[in-house]
């Protein structure tokens, strides 16, 4: 039933459960309706930034935000790229470790998904060796709104990031009576790919001003 | 497979020890109460910080205890407390907690861990907000909105520690909220019984519903404003912060927007309003409906109403910033959205003016309350009907008109809700009833001190009585008439805050000498009163969840035996 039939539900009439299966047989998984519901949070939380990096860059300086010249762009080193990869690849990595659990094949999966982990941490680490090339050149964070934003929105990002890859350690080995390993790859690899598009388009902000 | 939470395969885990029920406990009944006793008391260190303030707006000097600098300190950290620590942890973390599994006929929240780790999330944030009153220079004095630069620059009080205490336990607090928010959505979701369908749900889990969904998307901004604003005071960024003058040295900080705060701020402000206001709701519509003894009038229109009402209250919310200086077009934006909103909520108020129409009322505690409240919530709502056109707004900001206007619609509102709901539950909850004639007392007191407190604010905030002053001293504008009100305001306070024992006596005898409640003393239909305990036991429902075969509101249907039918009662 869609969403705007069951709100027009006409709950007063019909006592009764003729026609209502039982919602065990139908219903999403809760962890995966709970995933979602938190990709949703973090979406809200990296869309605000991206405004207010956008009118602190003073495109709305005839509204009182920000004058419009203090904005002066961080340089694009190629460690941008060579991370973007790695996250990448560490996506691929999930997304093979998603199939595998899929088609049963347990030893190759958790390979995939160690795989993705360490890809995610090499990924955090060149983060990190970023930051200290920003530093080395001078690019502190106090020095300008356009390195205050750098900062702010990778460390934000790394740390759901981070938040991914303890997840991940956990994933490939359910706990008995919980969920099966299946289930978890597959919320896992959600999250990364979600983590990537969250990602470029940091990139492209980044890139583009 | 009808006896599983949607998909919840682990078997219920009962604690053994004391700790593991009653400390660590993942039931989310233990962690209602959790939150409400902590919810509470730190509402209580508001209470006392407002009757100081009315010491000395009521009778200016007379206890020099009283700083100037205080003053501003106790109106910032009472404004954040009443807001966020009390009003949205006791509706959401409160009744949200311990209504929404009952309510849907689930056994425990989705994620009885998470949920665990959310209260003690807030608790640490409570610990860390308090802790404010005990670092050096006291807690900020900014106004519970905080805004920079005042909030973060010499001259403002706790602007060195205060102000991080106060952002740190901010941004705990939405952690803890997003832990618990997730839950009560992704369980209502999830976990509704055989039969639950979304439109059999009470109106109280609707408005819980719909606030957490809210709360999710607009307690991000609190954070992030909170961040940004840590990071320009403790590491000299800009993002706030412009360019200042001080004592012929100009800062380190320079182009910041300020009114990027305030649209980060309000953006959740303003939806945090019917974060507090929609649970309210929700609760009283049940409340009136089980008392008056008939269904909800209009429920879909009430359902629709309040999901329209949630998401249009996003956006509205730089009706607060009129005066901030905004591009003309867009105040006309927003006062038109503001008033639109008027529309759905009118909508809910005539359908509980229905509800009562013609009902078999019964005026126990519980309904008296929710009386209250249509009263004080009609009343700041045509407040708010000035409040929402700039050019009515320009010259009433800031005053006590506003003071006035928000008591009513968002204090003392659902204040009124939680005190009636409180007093509705209690049963279930101890299994034990309360006194009806202090109960009585107690409502009698709290609802005519209230009108004597806010109604006479929006008269001396028609005459330019300012908002946020420590005194007025001489002025021409204020009559003396405005002080003899502001006496008799205060005396109501204190009034009212001397009633509150009376509450807090009845519960606390009643827990432990109240007669013994029966399991559905008002005879209402929904779930959580047909529990086969009560208080309802660890997994709430013994061997089998209900299977529901109606709505919640089938009061005094002709032809039946008894004047409500149970959500579980099948046709016949
Ligand atoms: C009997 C109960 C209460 C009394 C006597 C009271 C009294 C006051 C007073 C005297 C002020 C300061 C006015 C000024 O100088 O600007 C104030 C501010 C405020 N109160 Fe209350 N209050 C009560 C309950 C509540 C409740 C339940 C709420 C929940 C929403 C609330 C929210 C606020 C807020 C948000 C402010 C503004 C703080 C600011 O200006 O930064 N109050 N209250
Ligand atoms: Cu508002």
């Amino acid at each position: 039933m869609s969403l705007i039939a069951r709100l027009a539900e006409k709950s007063w009439q019909n006592p009764g459960i003729d026609g209502r299966s039982d919602p065990a047989d139908y219903r999403p998984p809760a962890a995966k309706v709970g995933l979602v519901a938190f990709m949703g949070v973090a979406t809200v939380i990296f869309t605000l930034l991206s405004a207010a990096y956008l009118m602190r860059m003073g495109i709305h300086g005839n509204m009182g935000h920000g004058t419009a010249g203090d904005w002066r762009p961080l340089p694009k080193p190629p460690q941008l790229w060579i991370n973007t990869g790695l996250l990448a690849l560490g996506c691929l990595a999930w997304e093979a470790a998603r199939r595998l659990a899929r088609s049963g094949e347990a030893a190759p999966m958790r390979s995939a998904a160690a795989l993705g982990n360490g890809l995610g941490v090499l990924f955090l680490l060149g983060q990190l060796l970023l930051w200290r090339h920003y530093q080395a050149g001078g690019y502190f964070l106090a020095a300008n709104p356009a390195n205050a934003f750098f900062y702010l929105l990778t460390a934000l990002h790394g740390l759901h990031l981070a938040g991914g890859v303890i997840a991940g350690l956990h994933a490939p080995y359910p706990p008995a009576g919980g969920h099966d390993a299946r289930l978890r790859i597959q919320l896992c690899a959600i999250y990364w790919h979600f983590l990537l598009l969250v990602w470029i388009v940091l990139l492209v902000l980044l890139l583009s001003t | 497979m009808a006896t599983t939470i949607a998909d919840d395969l682990r078997p219920m885990h009962h604690p053994k020890t004391w700790a593991g029920k009653y400390v660590w406990s993942q039931d989310h009944k233990v962690i209602a109460i959790q939150y409400s006793l902590t919810a509470i008391a730190v509402g209580l260190v508001a209470l006392v910080l407002s009757v100081l303030m009315r010491l000395q707006l009521g009778f200016p000097g007379a206890y020099s205890g009283i700083t100037p600098e205080n003053y501003l300190q106790y109106v910032s950290m009472h404004g954040m407390i009443m807001v966020v620590y009390l009003l949205t942890a006791l509706l959401l973390g409160g009744f949200g907690n311990y209504l929404i599994p009952l309510m849907v006929g689930a056994r425990d929240m989705v994620f009885p861990f998470v949920n665990m780790l959310s209260y003690w999330i807030y608790l640490l944030s409570v610990v860390v907000l308090l802790s404010g009153f005990f670092v050096p220079g006291g807690p900020t004095g900014a106004g519970w909105t905080l805004y920079p630069p005042q909030a973060i620059s010499e001259g403002t009080p706790g602007h060195q520690w205060g102000i991080v205490t106060m952002l740190v336990s901010l941004a705990i607090f939405v952690v803890a909220f997003t832990m618990g928010g997730l839950n009560y959505v992704t369980t209502v979701l999830q976990a509704r019984t055989r039969g639950m369908t979304l439109m059999r749900m009470p109106l109280s889990v609707w408005g819980i519903f719909i606030a957490s969904i809210m709360g999710l998307l607009a307690f991000p901004a609190l954070f992030v404003a909170a961040v940004m604003m840590l990071l320009d005071h403790l590491a000299g960024t800009s993002f706030f912060m412009p360019a200042m003058q001080s004592m012929g040295q100009t800062s380190q900080t320079m182009g910041g927007s300020p009114i990027l705060f305030q649209h980060l701020f309000w953006f959740f402000g303003h939806p945090e309003v019917y974060i507090v206001a929609l649970p309210a709701f929700g609760i009283v519509s049940d409340l009136i409906s089980v008392h008056a003894r008939k269904n909800i009038f209009g429920y879909r229109m009430m359902v629709w109403a309040i999901v329209i009402i949630g998401g249009l209250s996003f956006v509205v919310w730089a009706h607060h910033m009129y005066v901030s200086g905004m591009n003309p077009y867009f105040g006309y934006f927003f006062a038109t959205s503001t008033l639109i909103i008027a529309i759905p909520t009118a909508i809910k108020v005539y359908n509980w003016l229905l509800t009562l129409w013609r009902g078999d009322i019964h005026l126990r505690v519980p309904m008296l309350f929710a009386l209250g409240f249509i009263f004080t919530f009609i009343h700041g709502g045509l407040s708010g009907l000035f409040l929402g056109n700039v050019s009515v707004d320009v010259p009433l900001s800031d005053t006590f008109f506003v003071v006035g206007h928000f008591h009513m619609v968002m204090g003392v509102s659902p204040i009124l809700v939680i005190f009636g709901a409180i007093y509705h539950w209690y049963p279930k909850i101890t299994g034990r009833m309360w006194n009806d004639a202090l109960g009585k007392i107690h409502f009698w007191i709290t609802f005519l001190g209230v009108y004597v407190i806010y109604l006479p604010m929006h008269y001396i905030g028609i005459l330019g009585v300012p908002r946020r002053y420590y005194a007025l001293g001489e002025t021409g504008f204020i009559p003396q008439s405005v002080h003899t009100a502001n006496e008799m305001i205060s005396i109501a306070a204190f009034v009212v805050f001397a009633g509150q024992a009376v509450f807090f006596y009845n519960m606390i005898h009643s827990y432990f000498w109240g007669p013994k409640a029966e399991p559905n003393p008002w005879g209402a239909a929904s779930l959580e009163w047909q529990t086969p305990e009560t208080p309802p036991g660890h997994g709430n429902w013994g061997a089998h969840l209900p299977i529901v075969y109606r709505w919640a509101y089938d009061y005094s249907v002709p032809g039946a035996a008894r004047d409500f039918i149970p959500q579980t009662e099948p046709p016949s």
